[in-house]
């Protein structure tokens, strides 16, 4: 049973009707729906690539944020071998919002971090959504340092509506945090890799995605803030989210023009849901490569060639 | 306009525009309703007499009474491209910076300027609420790193005085990469062993919190400055509950370890003084009021005099 997205109802109903007559055929053996069915399949699948065509950037929201959309979890079990999670922030607590440990991507030991947001009502609600709190970033620093200190690549995989806004992790230095985390990635001599494979949600998104290369899924996206907060806010009406979608300028596309993004990685059509395998394996290509360009700066040379990209970021502009 | 119309229909406003007013006016302070003196308000760096609530304050008066004399320069910032995303919400983005620059006299949100407190040299930077909410931008971002750049050259502190809404929408994900841009050059001044000061003021909150204004060596902020990563009304909307008072204003941020210090705008100068004369082993400084330093050769061609108004 596919989740279908609000611009997807035309879909829905043609794969409902092939669904329904291919079920009633099932029950009526003199029925030949073949013919038919295999017209509404044809129908379906013009739609779905007309309507995967040129998604609007609030379409690709609704599209990142699909909750059959791989997570986290499926990459790290896909594309890693030997995935040893170590948790807690030696601190406070263990947020499970935010996966990491010790794995191996091609054989070679790195240090991988992601949010992870679940998939279903259990573990959606054990991962907070994919919402950190202070205690994730705290971890993701000691996973960071830990990879500095031997060596090792730093992966992160970047999932997040946003960080957690709440009581405790305000209590708890949210803002701190996130500034360490960022600062961290920009403190250590081992090559950073990233990701965002779904919702990169502003300031909790920066403080895994501040990387030597970063690479986006098609539809994923990456922003300030999410469009319905902007609509409410410039707009004055949260139901303008797909003018605020519009203007800032989110999608990965976009980001690629911005120079904020290295590389897109092409989705299966009709989304990253649609052939979680296939995506999945082409994320796990775009991080082999994303590692061989980095491979040759080393130590202090690739820390600095790091942050002078960030420096440089943005001295162009969409016009350029 | 005769003194009981300046007192029923108090022109609170004034103390937030830029533009002259008679010293005869009077201000309304925003927390107690005491009317107060504007020129006594002025002259106790826009602090209610009455309940020592702290109003805003422009960069530039802030500077005024900083520097010694009064005296300070300021410090170039490379334009960055203007409008990047060709942004327009139910304006063009152009447009709003324009009415900005024209209601403040300023031309972006925040200034960098050089002088001596109490004999100190050092380089300061002020964010700017009422120039559209102060919102980092890239200008907000090339100012972090042109202020950081200049206290390396001139082996200088940078004091930062934070203002903020959070990041400019209009500038989309350039805005949010300030987040590291700016890290970055906080980083830059860290690894020259020079003091980062940050003194948070009224509101500082989002990408500006999770950023350069909690990287400082030194956290101090303004009594009951709101400071956060996510406003109350977000974080009150997503635990339907009601937050506990004074919940992230200064005090419990400083109960709560976030800050070092929590001091009065009036006694800001000299504790800056005090501290940042410590770090880098000085003697006690001079106290009270001090002139301007004697005018020097300006060393740099980036750099203008600013006099004292
Ligand atoms: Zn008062």
């Amino acid at each position: 049973m596919t989740n279908y997205l609000d611009f997807e109802k035309p879909l829905a109903e043609i794969e409902g009707k092939a669904e329904e007559l291919r079920a009633m055929a099932r029950g009526n053996e003199e029925m030949d729906v073949t013919e038919e069915a295999a017209a509404l399949d044809k129908k379906a699948a013009t739609l779905l690539r007309d309507l995967y065509k040129n998604l609007t950037p609030w379409r690709k929201c609704q599209v990142a944020r699909h909750p059959e959309r791989p997570h986290c979890k499926d990459y790290i079990e896909a594309l890693f071998t030997e995935y040893t999670p170590l948790a807690g922030d030696r601190n406070f607590a263990d947020d499970h919002a935010v996966m990491g440990g010790l794995a191996r991507f091609n054989d070679q030991p790195v240090i991988v971090i992601g949010h992870e947001k679940g998939n279903d009502t259990k573990s959606r609600i054990e991962r907070n959504f994919g919402m950190a709190r202070p205690e994730g970033y705290r971890k993701a620093i000691r996973l960071m340092e830990m990879a500095d200190k031997f060596g090792l690549p730093v992966i992160t995989l970047v999932d997040t509506p946003g960080a957690y806004p709440g009581k405790g992790a305000e209590e708890r230095g949210q803002s701190e945090a996130i500034a360490r985390s960022t600062e961290k990635l920009l403190q250590i001599k081992v090559p950073v890799m990233s990701v965002i494979i779904g919702e990169g949600g502003s300031g909790g998104a920066v403080a895994f995605a501040t990387a030597d290369k970063l690479a986006m899924l098609e539809h994923s996206v990456y922003s300030v803030i999410s469009p319905e907060g902007c609509a409410s806010i410039l707009w004055k009406d949260s139901e303008k989210m797909r003018e605020a979608a519009e203007a800032l300028r989110l999608t990965a596309q976009d980001l690629q023009k911005l120079e904020v993004c290295d590389r897109v990685i092409p989705e299966p059509l009709g989304g990253a849901h649609r052939d979680r395998a296939a995506t999945i394996k082409s994320v796990g290509a775009a991080v082999s490569q994303m590692m061989k360009e980095v491979a040759n700066q080393k130590g202090d040379a690739l820390l600095q060639s790091r942050r002078k990209k960030f420096l440089e970021m943005g001295s162009k502009g969409l016009a350029a | 306009m005769n003194w009981i119309t300046n007192y029923v229909r108090p022109t609170i406003n004034s103390i937030f525009s830029r533009r002259e007013v008679p010293d005869n006016l009077w201000s309304k302070c925003d927390e107690c309703g005491t009317m107060l003196f504007h020129r006594e308000l002025k002259d106790n760096l826009n602090v209610c007499t009455h309940c020592g609530h702290h109003m805003h304050i422009t960069p530039r008066d802030r500077f005024k009474a900083l520097f010694d004399g009064g005296v300070f320069t300021e410090v170039a910032v490379p334009d960055p491209v203007a409008d990047p995303l060709q942004f327009r919400d139910q304006k063009k983005y152009p447009e709003r910076m324009k009415a900005a620059q024209k209601s403040t006299g300023e031309k972006e949100a925040m200034l960098v300027v050089e002088g001596e407190i109490g004999r100190t040299p050092i380089v300061a930077a002020a964010q700017d609420f009422s120039f559209m909410g102060g919102s980092m931008g890239m200008y907000v971002g090339n100012a972090i790193i042109a202020a950081a750049e200049r206290a390396i050259k001139l082996k200088r502190p940078l004091v930062l005085f934070s203002a903020a809404g959070g990041a400019r929408m209009q500038e989309g994900i350039l805005s949010l990469m300030q987040m590291p841009r700016t890290t970055v050059a906080v980083q830059m001044l860290k690894e020259a062993g020079l003091p980062y000061i940050v003194v948070l003021t009224h509101p500082t909150t989002g990408g500006v919190t999770a950023s350069y204004a909690m990287l400082g060596d030194v956290h101090i902020a303004e009594p009951n400055a709101l400071i956060c990563f996510a406003g109350p009304r977000v974080i009150e909307q997503t635990i339907r509950e009601k937050l506990p008072e004074g919940f992230q204003r200064a005090e419990y941020l400083l109960d709560h370890g976030m800050l070092d210090r929590v001091t009065p705008r009036t006694e800001m100068r000299d504790e800056l003084v005090t501290i940042i004369r410590m770090l880098l082993g000085l003697t006690p400084a001079v106290q009270g009021d001090l002139p301007a330093p004697v005018a020097e050769e300006a060393d740099d061609t980036d750099a203008k005099a600013v006099e004292k108004t």
